[in-house]
């Protein structure tokens, strides 16, 4: 991607001001990290962290026929997601091929006998999703609108994040629970409150008018101050999913993949009303899995200290047996773990021999199950 | 960050001592130490190599990458730092002090190594 037309958040003086360094993310200028990226990282884990996620891309599809062409659009049944909760899904193409990993919110009605949803899409497929949504709209009683620009997207995560929200907020936060979102009003300012995050944390996403996300960012800031909140960036954020397991976009999920060659079948509702785009190839894609199985997403520790890179080859016996999708040193373990797809025959936990090549040597790795990291409720 | 003005600079991001019992002292810059991020395993060449100014003689990874190693002059290595071995984040934390990498006994060196003054700029532009 071209570097010379850098869209930036609402809040890039802000990251400037704390020193952050910033990185192109999917032609977006965002902070990578504002100090040490695992002290960011150890903050979410044991007390808090405030992220700028305005990158993400927000589609609203609002009308009679919202839901019927969310169920024909993406593979999940959003018809059966009640107001004020969320559902995390995909949208593929007709060959079963994964166009992008997306979070659908069902928000209140506007009026009797419409409703209103907004999609959250990854930012590096935001448009590819936008033109899919708006194609498959064709036929349908329902808008589909760009809504990129409408919002900037705050995350408050990690175990001191409820009590730090609670002191900015009147909204339940009790009552809203994990992948459920609420209107309401945070710092003096109307939010959409949500449960939700990419951390393997509890936490919350709050989706603002961009012009209110500098003021918000300080109220949260001073708000967390005595709970050790720090600001965070993307690179924490991407050991914070991986050590919880979740699939990132481009790396563990792409077209050339079906949801069942990711191990994540079980997002493909067949048995929802009517048709989808992909139900056939999806179909198929089942019965293949099931009788011959793809390569399946496991998790490895490292015996040593080298860090796997996605790319890398998976090898056992002197043959290559996968490819590392993901891979970092993991704070909460200390050591470096990964993600990666291998065959059948050496996915399960435990299994013996399996290493990572690294630059041409074979260095030692154990398979264990996903995720390598779960919180304690 | 400042640069200490006694010692000399690669393009690469290394720093050079003067020679002390005929070994100079190697390391990367603070510069390259924040662009790196958190530095979590360092590979460094072993006591007897030869190295070569310019070319690679170990590697550095941190959280988000792997960057190779640059020799800044030719010569013997004489000594390699255990301590940043076994803690790599003092690369991070002290890269002019506890962090530096390798010691080495200079055959060659390049003419085109900066001063401080000329490094800091160079890290400016």
């Amino acid at each position: 991607m071209s570097s010379t037309e850098l869209r930036r958040t609402a809040l890039d003086a802000t990251h400037r001001a704390l020193g952050a360094t910033m990185t192109d993310f999917a032609g977006w200028d965002m902070p990578l990290r504002y100090g040490s990226e695992r002290e960011e990282h150890v903050a979410v884990r044991t007390r808090a962290g405030l992220f700028d996620l305005s990158h993400m891309g927000e589609i609203t599809v609002t009308g009679p026929q919202a839901a019927e062409l969310l169920n024909f659009a993406l593979v999940g049944n959003i018809g059966s997601v009640k107001p004020g909760r969320a559902r995390y899904t995909m949208i593929c193409r007709e060959d079963g091929g994964i166009l992008d990993d997306l979070i659908v919110y069902r928000l209140g009605e506007a009026e009797a006998g419409s409703s209103h949803y907004m999609v959250v899409a990854n930012a590096s497929n935001a448009q590819v999703v936008l033109d899919a949504l708006t194609e498959r709209a064709a036929g349908f009683d329902a808008e589909v609108r760009d809504d990129r620009d409408a919002y900037a997207l705050l995350a408050v995560q990690g175990p001191e994040s409820p009590g730090i929200l609670a002191s900015l907020t009147d909204a339940d936060l009790d009552g809203l629970k994990y992948y459920a979102g609420l209107p309401g009003t945070v710092a003096g300012v109307p939010a959409l409150i949500a449960r939700t995050g990419y951390t393997g944390e509890d936490g919350f996403e709050l989706f603002v008018k961009p012009e209110h996300a500098v003021g918000l960012w300080e109220a949260l800031t001073k708000a967390g101050e005595g709970a050790g909140l720090v600001p965070c960036g993307l690179s924490c954020r991407d050991t914070l999913r991986l050590e919880a397991g979740m699939p990132l976009y481009g790396n563990e999920l792409s077209t050339a993949l079906t949801p069942f060659d990711a191990g994540l079948g079980r997002v493909v509702k067949f048995e929802k009303e009517g048709d989808f785009v992909g139900r056939a190839a999806l179909t198929e894609a089942a019965e293949r899995a099931a009788s011959q199985p793809p390569r399946v997403l496991v998790g490895l520790v490292a015996e040593g200290r080298r860090v796997p890179r996605a790319g890398y080859p998976v090898v056992a016996g002197g043959e290559v047996i996968g490819e590392v999708t993901s891979g970092a040193p993991s704070p909460t373990l200390g050591k470096p773990i990964a993600m990666a797809y291998v065959d059948p025959a050496h996915a399960a936990e435990g299994t013996e021999g399996v290493g990572v090549d690294i630059r041409g040597s074979h260095e030692p790795y154990e398979v264990v199950a996903l995720p390598f990291y779960k919180r304690q409720k | 960050m400042s640069n200490p003005q006694q010692l000399r600079y690669s393009k690469e991001h290394e720093w050079l001592s003067g020679a002390e019992d005929g070994a100079s002292t190697v390391g990367i810059t603070e510069h390259a130490a924040n662009a790196l991020g958190d530095v979590v395993f360092v590979q460094l060449p072993e006591v007897g190599d030869s190295v070569t100014a310019g070319e690679t003689c170990g590697e550095l990874e941190s959280t988000k990458s792997v960057s190779d190693l640059y020799s800044p002059v030719s010569g013997e290595v004489t000594e390699v730092n255990e301590e940043v071995v076994n803690d790599p984040s003092l690369v991070n934390s002290a890269p002019f002090e506890g962090g530096w990498l390798f010691k080495v006994r200079i055959t060659d060196e390049p003419a085109d190594l900066l001063s401080a003054d000329e490094y800091t700029a160079f890290t400016a532009g």
